[in-house]
């Protein structure tokens, strides 16, 4: 065991655990940030999408010694912000939810498209995706959901 | 429950490497995979882990030049992300690099790492074997340089002392006119190979100066085969064009694929000969 400190949604926090419990665990056992969802728990689904020094990580693959320091955003991070508000109203408006356990993943994957490229094209949308899987929507109706984003918050990213 | 430790440098990174062996953690897209456990417990390492991934000293992309050789050295924490996104990287490099799962795991995933972990199916790997790639290794009061085609011996076996540590990875940046990665999987993106090919080639006065064509996932470690391909050497684009049935012929006795839960033997044979030979009808076009 051993105190570990980052930056959570903008707030240092100090966390006493073994420097290998995943980010994932730590996220949401020790700091409820439930929003972090586990699916596959290898990399390969992007439910426990989080933002890590700014760029797209899989908590499940990252242990906790790895991000000592890191500043970590997680869903409950953007979700009150006006780009975090325009994902989530767009995401509604477009029904790109629907049992709903793919799409906190799925707005961090857009929050950091959108930061780096804020008017994508469809393939571009689909490309930053393609980390997150949906087993309910077949996509179409997610990245329609990226492009309301996109054109509503033009002046957001 | 196994010890970790977090040099503060590269230093202090070696000298623990010394003294007590750890396994070096970059990104640890393939480490936390292979020890995962269940769900809420802690992955099953089994010896000490050393994280590497924040140290920046190693964080780095950048060219050398000397004796008229342009080099692209790759520090041993530069991303995937990092990679694809040089402008210097290599093509087939790049698309290789690319091929590799999704954003969010190139974001995090070392190229370093994915040589070190030596899988057969490596799509990187399958690039550098054909772009002459070096391996910088360095231990306490020591370095060397290995070529990547006898860094790694066997599946997931390296010559990576106990105590030592891949700090980067050298490129030599060479003339190459007819360029090609592809990678054949299940599916787009997150898929590990069924095979891979990378081939690349040069003409100088309208005859072949320089080819390397590497095979992936079709044998122990990527399959190259430096005498085949000097055989090349010299010809025209159109006695090429002659040559590619025994040319095909000759690569069929060095690819000597397995059956596994990805693809089939008689699959992967097949459709590393036909790779072979759409790259070659290419090149021999290129003249």
């Amino acid at each position: 065991m051993k105190e570990i400190k980052f930056i959570l949604n903008g707030k240092e926090v100090s966390v006493e655990a073994d420097p290998l419990k995943r980010l994932l665990d730590v996220l949401r056992e020790d700091e409820k940030m439930t929003g972090v969802k586990e699916g596959c728990g290898e990399g390969e689904c992007g439910a426990c999408a989080v933002l890590k020094d700014g760029v797209l990580v899989n908590s499940c693959m990252i242990p906790l010694g790895a991000a000592e320091g890191s500043e970590i955003v997680t869903p409950e991070g953007i979700r009150e912000t006006d780009k975090g508000k325009c994902i989530i109203d767009a995401f509604g408006d477009a029904g790109a939810v629907q049992c709903g356990f793919c799409t906190p993943g799925m707005m961090m994957a857009t929050e950091a498209l959108l930061t780096i490229n804020n008017k994508p094209n469809e393939s571009e949308i689909r490309e930053a995706l393609s980390g997150n899987l949906c087993r309910c929507t077949g996509y179409d109706l997610i990245v329609k959901g990226v492009q309301i984003a996109s054109e509503r918050g033009k002046d957001l990213w | 429950m196994v010890d970790s430790y977090r040099p503060k440098d590269l230093k202090d990174a070696l000298s623990i490497r010394a003294e007590y062996n750890p396994q070096p953690l970059a990104g640890g897209t393939d480490l936390m995979v292979r020890y995962q456990s269940w769900s809420g417990t802690l992955p099953l390492f089994t010896k000490s882990v050393m994280f590497v991934g924040h140290l920046k000293e190693m964080k780095y992309i950048k060219k050398e030049a000397k004796d008229k050789t342009v080099t692209l050295v790759i520090g041993g924490t530069a991303t995937l992300t990092d990679v694809a996104n040089n402008p210097d990287t290599p093509e087939v490099l790049k698309k290789a690099v690319l091929s590799i799962a999704a954003p969010a795991l190139r974001n995090n995933a070392t190229l370093t790492g994915n040589i070190c972990n030596a899988s057969p199916a490596g799509d990187s790997i399958c690039a550098l074997y054909a772009l002459d790639a070096v391996i910088v290794i360095e231990k306490n009061g020591g370095s060397r340089e290995v070529p990547i085609m006898e860094f790694i011996t066997g599946p997931g076996r390296t010559v990576l002392g106990s105590d030592e540590l891949v700090t980067a990875i050298k490129i030599p940046l060479k003339a190459s006119s007819v360029n090609d990665f592809t990678k054949v999987g299940t599916r787009r993106a997150n898929a590990l190979s069924k095979l891979s090919f990378t081939g690349v080639a040069d003409y100088k006065n309208g005859r072949i100066d320089s080819i390397a064509l590497t095979f992936g996932a079709v044998g122990p470690t990527v399959v190259r085969s430096v005498e085949l391909e000097k055989k090349l050497i010299g010809l025209s684009g159109s006695e090429l064009k002659a040559r590619i049935p025994k040319v095909i012929d000759d690569y069929s006795t060095v690819i000597v694929p397995i059956d596994d839960q990805r693809s089939t033997a008689v699959y992967r044979k097949k459709v590393a000969l036909n790779l072979l030979e759409k790259y070659l009808k290419e090149l021999s076009s290129h003249e």
